[in-house]
């Protein structure tokens, strides 16, 4: 069976020991986490985690299921029309060309978000097939060090 | 009202309606102990181990249908229970586990007997809880007993630290739980139910695959009727032994791995499964590519991720076994036509013919089926029968003669050594008016032997049979077949003294080399009223068949092997 990347929202009370049930059952059964985000949900009780796992459709389905079964779990989306979006900061030395990094970030909903003596910070924010683009075609300026948050997602 | 931390937990089990509580006290639990040493509504069995104490209330749940409590200490007392946790976990008995833990402000220090309880258990538990406040304490214990009941039962733990135990708080039990997240489906789509009694008319050569689901919501009845209304032939799983009653000519026999040859090839030509409440035990399906080949499937399941977790399903039904069949039997009452799967029923009881479940008698040597015929003859269905895990548990299930609920209870998911004296313990405090016979080896037994002492201490006269062949005889089975007869490390020459061991704990002990020895010391130890070993030294090399090697298809069964 083939292997597709799916991207999986996970509405779940926000209590203790929520994500280490949710990542808990990931590793205990051997499905693949690409990432995961999470974050409450304003003027609720719940969390919303976005979970970027990949599988065949027996272990989609499973994961989907699995998920439904943890007691704290409220809602499983698995997306199929969906927004999505990641972000990521880059940190370049300073000598690096400002002008063209930003013009770079630009094209990828992003700029520069921060700079120093010896450092400027950039970001992005776009589809993770995108910023792989992004973070590929940042390279040559030899970034000093590159954070991604994960995906988070948004059924349309 | 206001009471202690403690107090409520006794107040939880009073209100559960929890007549006895297995368990071992230590330092983070004493306060839930000292109150349960000033009350007497319900009862403690203090047994000699941890994992016994709750396997003994995985015992009692069994046997009785309720929810089983064993209360164990933080540290090394809840490291102890796992065991019996994941045990109960596989095979959905519904469990609360109340353990003690350090006090709130040295959690995450390495104090003392600290261990992560529930991080530990999450894996092996329906639901955990770890307790932070006590305001939480008695709405959390109320949703413990309903998570483990409802649903597909299981294990829940309650962790609870010390301090809490001790402090005082309003303690109003809830009447119901407000469980938003969790709405565990009982009724089944009765659209899909519709089109899967379609089916079934429509089919040739349908079987029935029951598992231990059944045995789980109570659905014997259900099960049986629907079977007999149908004449559809029915196959059992290692945990719905009893479903259908040994003497029912429509139950063709367990299946699986070491299963019948008919009930394998059932399986293996089947133009349709309803699969009622089993899992697709790998155990049960032999080499996935070849298994039911020929079928469509039914699935009734009241746990959906169980549904097309390993065979694609045609109709797949997520509800409880009760609730479904009696719905099943509803809507084909009027269509269905017994005579239609004559030529199928013939054809299984032609394949019983020609390969029955079956051994060689031996006047020399005591052959350990016999002894299990023979429990069955002399004692049947007044007895309740558990087994430790190996051969003795494959031979009990394929030769006793189990016909009724709840009869029959061993370690079916997991496997577990040491499982089958702590529940009969368990199971005989629940059910007292039964005889409760544990089939055992001489490995396994040994794993809980200390529970010696508690049931001579309490009086729980169980009768261990030990089918004694000086080996781990199902790994020696497996050296034998596939390992060219090294037997590494599962020769068991040495032995206790199985006679003194049980005396010196209190208890009775017989040794027995014949049948005659054998009859006499069953017949001795049901009326002694006294916990008992009856030691019984079986042929040595005798193997379970048929057997479907490990990944193999089902219709390929080894039927005799080049040793015997
Ligand atoms: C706790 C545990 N450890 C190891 C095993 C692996 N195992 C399965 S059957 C078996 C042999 C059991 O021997 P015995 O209790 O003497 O029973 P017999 O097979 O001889 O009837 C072993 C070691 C297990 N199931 N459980």
């Amino acid at each position: 069976m083939d292997k597709v990347r799916r991207v999986i929202s996970v509405v779940v009370a926000n209590e203790a020991q929520v994500l280490a049930r949710v990542s808990g059952l990931f590793a205990g059964r051997g499905y693949n986490i690409d990432s995961l985000t999470v974050a409450p949900i304003p003027d609720t009780d719940l969390s919303h985690m976005t979970i970027v796992t990949y599988g065949n459709r027996r272990v989609i389905e499973q994961i989907v299921k699995q998920l439904h079964k943890l007691i704290p779990t409220f809602k499983v989306i698995e997306h199929t029309e969906m927004v999505e979006k990641e972000m990521v900061l880059v940190k370049f030395p300073i000598e690096a060309p400002l002008a063209d990094v930003r013009a770079l970030c630009e094209a990828y909903n992003g700029g520069i978000v921060n700079a120093g003596t010896e450092m400027f910070i950039a970001m992005a924010a776009d589809e993770s097939a995108r910023i792989e683009h992004f973070v590929d075609a940042i390279k040559r300026y030899h970034p000093l060090e590159v954070v991604r948050s994960g995906v988070v997602a948004m059924e349309r | 009202m206001k009471m202690s931390g403690a107090q409520m937990v006794c107040e939880a089990i009073i209100a559960e309606g929890v007549k006895t509580v297995f368990g071992y006290p230590g330092g983070a639990i004493m306060n839930v102990y000292d109150e349960i040493y000033k009350q007497n509504a319900f009862k403690h069995i203090l047994t000699r181990h941890e994992q016994a104490a709750v396997h003994a209330a995985d015992g009692y749940a069994r046997a009785t249908g309720e929810v089983g409590v064993a209360m164990v200490t933080s540290g090394p007392g809840f490291t102890n229970a796992v065991t019996g946790l994941a045990t109960a976990y596989m095979d959905s008995v519904p469990l609360v586990v109340i353990s003690g833990q350090v006090p709130l402000s040295l959690i995450g220090t390495d104090g003392f007997q600290e261990v992560d309880a529930v991080g530990i258990s999450r894996p092996c538990t329906k639901h955990n809880y770890l307790v932070r406040s006590i305001e939480d304490l008695p709405r959390i214990l109320k949703e413990a007993f309903y998570i483990a009941r409802s649903g597909r039962p299981g294990p829940v733990l309650v962790d609870i630290p010390k301090d809490i135990t001790g402090e005082m708080g309003e303690f109003i039990y809830p009447d119901h739980v407000n469980l938003p997240t969790y709405k565990p489906r009982y009724k089944g789509n009765d659209r899909q139910i519709k089109k899967a009694v379609e089916a079934i008319v429509k089919a040739k050569k349908p079987l029935l695959y029951i598992g231990g689901g059944t045995v789980l919501s109570n659905a014997y009845q259900e099960v049986r009727e629907f079977a007999e209304l149908t004449q559809i032939p029915t196959v059992e799983t290692l945990m719905a032994r009893g479903v259908m009653g040994a003497k029912n000519p429509l139950l063709v026999g367990m299946l699986g791995m070491h299963g019948s040859y008919a009930a394998n090839m059932a399986m293996s030509e089947t133009d349709l499964i309803i699969s009622l409440g089993a899992r697709f035990d790998d155990r049960v399906t032999g080499k996935l590519s070849e298994f039911a080949r020929y079928a469509d499937i039914i699935h009734v399941d009241i746990d959906p991720a169980n549904i097309g977790k390993l065979v694609d399903v045609d109709y797949p039904i997520v509800g409880d076994v009760k609730t479904v069949v009696n719905k099943m039997l509803e809507m084909i009452r009027e269509k269905v036509d017994p005579d239609r799967y004559q030529v199928w029923r013939d054809i299984l009881a032609r394949y019983d013919e020609l390969h029955p479940l079956s051994y060689t008698d031996s006047d020399e040597v005591i052959k350990p089926q016999w002894v299990v015929e023979r429990v069955g003859e002399l004692v049947g269905s007044d007895a309740i029968i558990t087994s430790d895990v190996g051969q003795h548990q494959m031979w009990t299930a394929q030769f006793y003669p189990f016909d009724r609920p709840r009869q029959w209870i061993n370690s079916g998911g997991l496997g577990t050594m040491g499982y089958g004296f702590p529940a009969a313990i368990g199971a005989k405090v629940g059910v007292p008016e039964k005889t409760v016979i544990n089939f055992t080896g001489d490995g396994s037994i040994l794993m809980n032997v200390q529970e010696l002492v508690t049931a001579a201490e309490y009086g729980v006269p169980v009768i261990n049979i030990i089918l004694n062949n000086h080996f781990l005889g199902m790994v020696r089975q497996w050296q034998t077949f596939f390992y060219d007869k090294r037997y590494s490390e599962t020769d068991l020459s040495y032995q206790p003294d199985w006679k003194k061991l049980a005396e010196a704990c209190g208890g009775a002990g017989y040794d027995v080399t014949t049948k005659a020895e054998f009859d006499e010391a069953l017949r001795s130890a049901m009326e002694g009223g006294k916990v008992t070993f009856i030691n019984v030294a079986v042929d040595r090399f005798e193997n379970v068949l048929p057997m479907v090697p490990a990944g193999g298809a089902l219709y390929n069964m080894l039927l005799e092997h080049k040793d015997q």
